[in-house]
């Protein structure tokens, strides 16, 4: 169960109301456990409407449809277990195109035409930045699960919060300890050249720098590519690390080629996951990852020392211990980045608990509650690990994966602390006006 | 890497786009040359090829080149059809009239699109190639389907080309790319003519797309940037000159791969664009073509 | 009646309705209305040149960007107001138009068509090549203190309709004007027959140039319109695909006429919003839609009401 401090002034309004509803919530919020609200002991049993923005086409497709079976296996947890505050969770589901404007526009229909209490997902940071404002003022909470550092930067605004899964800045200089002592002080970067990319380039460069090592090169790939040989003689031959990020359709062709392009006399290689999520580890062609490191959000592969909550979270949305779908093992998961859809729901949960909501009119209020928690226990509820929540900033902080390729599959080598991730507030949401 | 080696590899891989650019290209061409329509649906049909590889070498079990053959064969004949029945039952309708036959295969390129992520759906997925040795030089490993790609894209270039200047076929086409109405008073079949070249422009994108997709995967959305660079080499080539087209797709296919030596990647695809943009406003006939458009 | 005076009244009607239907709609239309508005100027700007002109241009998302990042970047790097910002988008549209009409001009058909998707490729590249200051395909937020023009804050629905219906009503003046003057009567000669344009004397490229620069600078007024009143501004807005969007609204609304583009854009738009919830594939709805209309309705919705009923309309 997670900790939750509650503001005072939110227990004494709530304590001064009347009514069952209002007081369980008030119960559970004050730590009871969870499952005791029912429906039946509901003033309203009128679902809770989540809008959920999901990539179901264009470039975030494979994202998509696992945020999706994600999204409906935490709800049905959910709602299994009694929902929120007593009432079910309905999921309202709306494509966004991978598409700045028609993101918007899904949101403006979750706030207007679905009456919903709160949106949520998405995972591509160009949506973010375009829905994110009719969101403020729409005054429509906007939970996203991108792990841009967008919202952690300032640019957004109060409605929108990131409480499931870490942002691009923490994880990547999180990386740089672990790189600089275990694989080499000249690494060589390979990212796409676009914002997420450059995030990649700024953040880790200045880490490394902090730990005494150097980007040498920095190879910037157009998004649009499809062949990448031609790119590798770039790399400098004093190189001793490999780090790449990428992302969308092409990301098994680029790992193949690196293979191709070194054969066995290559360089220490790190990359983060995007560049094989969704990507079967068995393809043909990435033999030559054998003895690489990756990072991950949350490892694909089950571990030897898995823990229940994982078990549990895997089962339920239907996973395999090769992160791959139960029920057709060639449609691998985006493991590394979908448990943040289950974890943000949970939040959402203990949210709406906290703030006793009831309806579009307690939205501030819940707001408020995420933005008072701040220690997230590993559990059932946070499968991927504990956190650390900033509500000034509105970003959750966690640990960060690297996994060795040993036999074609991903093994866990070490467990980044918290603390390798924080960085200096750059914003304050809390004293923004509602 | 030093410069020798380098360049090296920066050939080997721009003549493998070359390669699959002027298979391309020369259908956009042929389409071009002697419908006078600019199929804006060219890189669907790519797609379509790709995609349908997939499907032929998810179909057959055991060794994976049983499946690219079968696919090779297959995949460009189904994406020839659909275009052709493209042909019958939407731009024959339209009297060959230039923009509405854009605006029409712009329709054309969603239907295909959205009807291969309806069935296919949005995954990125890969083919495995018939062979995959690699060899390794002094600075550089390269995989042996590479050498096959152009060998088998020069093959079948050759072919079109014994077809268009050798059989009566190539003869009726000519014909029909001079003077339809002439063809017609003749007793060419200007209809069924048209149906055939609609259908063999796009078989040979899809054919191009079968011999690339062990190299890339397949995905729906794969088709934008073939079909953009193709209208660059069509175009600088000069419309409706196949001989240019080949010309130009080597040059840019080569260039393409050397110009990312010295500039960024990004930079080298805007000065391409533009290239085409300056060769269309003061060279409209293209570098090589006689006839403007 | 008069032409004139039935246009006056036709017009008058429409900016009415669009008044009067503030009042009226549910929240969830009145915020599509508003976005409809401001894409319908750029539908209008895009009818100027391919439904009067004659000049179909494959690359109006240039226009439209030129608009957009005019403004943007005025406002994030230079601390632009809104209203200054605003002219910036504009002049960067007229601009950028005045030079594309230029070189695309010495072309045409088909070859227009591509010059133009050219340059609308290379503007979308060129916006990622400077990331640094654009954040590429990511784009930047323009925050609501950034939004509040001459005193009135457009963020509020209110506010943001009535800038979207006033920037719509001055855009649909100027396009039933122009068609009205002699200026306009030419561009409808030069669609019709150019050559014959050429030989009764009137100087065919130097209108062709004027209709690109209305054209362009309206739908660079639409692209700054939607980045101040939504608060959004990045590079897919510069893709191929905001190109064939005005082509769209403008074939199924009716090319040539003044209300065509507004019908088209909010045909389209519903019928998207409604197919979403259908199927994942809505483009091809958009895609069978403009194959048969090329097919049954070359005149669009509002030309086939011309030809069949109502042959007065402008």
């Amino acid at each position: 169960m997670p900790i939750i401090k509650k503001p005072s002034r939110l227990v004494t309004r709530r304590s001064a109301l009347k009514g069952l509803a209002v007081g369980t919530g008030a119960v559970a919020a004050a730590g009871t456990l969870p499952g005791f609200v029912r429906y039946s002991q509901a003033q309203s049993s009128e679902p809770i409407r989540i809008g959920f923005q999901v990539h179901r086409t264009g470039i975030g497709a494979a994202y998509g449809r696992w945020y999706d079976r994600t999204t409906q296996a935490a709800t049905k947890a959910i709602n299994d277990a009694g929902g929120i505050n007593g009432r079910p969770v309905e999921i309202i589901a709306e494509d966004d195109g991978t598409d700045p404007k028609r993101g918007a526009e899904v949101v403006e229909k979750f706030a207007s035409q679905h009456n919903c209490d709160l949106a949520f997902g998405t995972l591509f940071s160009h949506v973010v930045f375009g829905s994110a404002p009719r969101a403020g003022e729409l005054k429509i909470p906007y939970f996203v699960v991108s792990e841009g550092h967008h919202v952690a930067s300032g640019k957004l605004n109060r409605y929108t919060l990131q409480p499931g899964i870490t942002d691009v800045k923490s994880q990547v200089q999180a990386m740089a300890p672990f790189v600089s002592d275990n694989l080499g002080k000249k690494v060589t970067m390979i990212y796409p050249d676009f914002a997420f990319g450059h995030d990649h380039r700024d953040y880790f460069s200045a880490a490394l720098e902090q730990q005494g090592g150097e980007v040498i090169a920095k190879i910037a790939i157009p998004p649009t590519e499809s062949s990448f040989t031609k790119y590798f003689p770039k790399i400098p031959r004093d190189t001793e690390v490999i780090y790449h990020v990428m992302v969308g359709p092409a990301v098994l062709t680029f790992v193949k080629e690196m293979g191709e392009f070194y054969g066995p006399n290559k360089p220490e290689i790190f990359g983060f996951i995007d560049s094989l999520e969704a990507v079967d580890m068995a393809s043909p062609g990435l033999e030559f990852l054998e003895g690489s490191y990756f990072w991950e959000g949350n490892p694909r592969y089950a571990q030897k020392d898995q823990s229940t909550y994982d078990k549990d979270y895997r089962a339920a949305v239907g996973v395999d211990d090769n992160g791959a779908s139960v029920s057709d093992p060639k449609d691998v998961s985006t493991y590394s980045h979908m448990f943040g859809c289950w974890e943000t729901l949970y939040t959402i949960k203990d949210g709406m608990e906290a703030a006793g909501y009831k309806g579009p009119e307690d939205r501030t209020k819940l707001i408020e509650a995420v933005e008072s928690i701040t220690d997230i226990p590993h559990s059932a509820e946070h499968p991927q690990g504990a956190k650390i929540f900033n509500g000034k900033t509105h970003q959750v902080f966690g640990h960060q994966y690297i996994s060795k390729v040993k036999d074609g599959k991903l093994e866990l080598a070490h467990t980044t602390s918290i603390e390798d991730t924080l960085y200096d507030d750059e914003v304050d949401y809390t004293t923004q006006p509602f | 890497m030093d410069l020798g080696p380098y360049l090296l590899l920066a050939s080997l891989e721009g003549a493998v786009a070359a390669a699959v650019l002027a298979l391309t290209a020369v259908g956009l061409s042929l389409v071009f040359g002697v419908m006078r329509v600019v199929n804006v649906a060219h890189g669907e049909f790519f797609m379509l090829g790709a995609v349908l590889a997939w499907w032929f070498a998810s179909l057959v079990a055991g060794h994976p080149a049983f499946g690219f053959v079968l696919a090779l064969i297959c995949a460009p004949l189904i994406a020839a059809v659909i275009a052709a029945a493209a042909d019958y039952f939407v731009l024959k309708r339209l009297n060959y009239d230039p923009e509405a036959t854009i605006v029409a295969t712009i329709g054309l390129l969603y239907i295909i699109q959205q009807t291969v992520l309806m069935t296919y759906g949005p995954d990125a997925r890969p083919v495995e190639a018939p062979f995959n040795a690699r060899i390794y030089l002094p600075w550089f490993g390269y995989s042996t389907y590479k050498f096959f790609v152009i060998g088998a894209a020069i093959v079948l270039l050759i072919g079109v080309w014994i077809m268009l200047t050798k059989t009566r076929i190539g003869l009726v086409l000519r014909a029909s790319q001079l003077d339809s109405e002439m063809a017609l008073a003749f007793g060419i079949k200007v209809d069924q003519v048209y149906a055939m070249v609609f259908g063999l422009g796009a078989g040979l994108a899809a054919m191009a797309a079968v011999l690339v997709v062990p190299i890339q995967q397949a995905h729906y959305l794969m088709g934008g940037d073939p079909l953009l660079l193709s209208f660059i080499v069509v175009i600088i080539g000069g419309l409706g000159s196949i001989a240019g087209t080949v010309v130009a797709a080597i040059l840019i296919g080569m260039s393409d791969g050397i110009i990312s030596v010295f500039f960024s990647p990004t930079l080298a695809k805007i000065i391409a664009t533009l290239l085409v943009a300056f060769v269309l406003i003061f060279r409209p006939t293209g570098l090589f073509g006689k006839r403007s458009i | 009646m008069s032409a004139a005076a039935k246009s006056v009244w036709l017009h008058g009607g429409v900016i009415t309705l669009l008044f009067a239907l503030q009042f009226v709609l549910p929240a969830y239309h009145h915020g599509n209305l508003a976005r409809i508005m401001v894409l319908a100027v750029y539908a209008m700007g895009y009818n100027m040149l391919f439904g009067y002109t004659g000049l179909l241009s494959l690359g109006h998302a240039l226009f439209f960007a030129a608009g957009m990042y005019g403004l943007g970047l005025t406002i994030a790097f230079l601390d632009f107001a809104p209203s200054p910002a605003l002219l910036s988008g504009i002049i960067s549209a007229l601009i950028v138009s005045a030079v594309v009409g230029f070189l695309a001009l010495r072309t045409t058909g088909v070859a227009f068509m591509i010059v133009t998707l050219m340059f609308a490729q290379a503007g979308f590249l060129t916006i990622l090549l400077f990331g640094e200051y654009t954040r590429g395909d990511e784009g930047f937020v323009i925050q609501q203190p950034e939004r509040v023009l001459a005193g009135i804050d457009l963020t509020t629905p209110g506010n943001r309709y009535f800038a979207a219906l006033i920037l719509f009503s001055v855009c649909l003046i100027i396009t039933a004007r122009v068609v009205q003057t002699p200026f306009g009567k030419v561009l409808i000669a030069i669609r019709e027959n150019e050559d014959r344009a050429r030989m009764l004397g009137y100087d065919v490229l130097r209108h062709k140039l004027i209709a690109v620069i209305i054209s362009g600078t309206m739908s660079g007024a639409a692209g700054a319109a939607y980045a101040l009143l939504f608060g959004y501004v990045g590079a897919s807005f510069a893709a191929v695909q905001y190109s064939i969007f005005p082509l769209l609204w403008v074939l199924l609304g009716g090319a040539g006429t003044t209300i065509g583009p507004l019908v088209g854009t909010i045909f389209m738009f519903y019928l998207i919003d409604l197919s979403s919830g259908l199927t994942s594939a809505y483009m091809l709805i958009a895609g069978v839609t403009l194959v048969l209309l090329t097919l049954f309705a070359r005149q669009g919705l509002v030309g086939e009401l011309r030809k069949r009923a109502l042959p007065w309309l402008p």
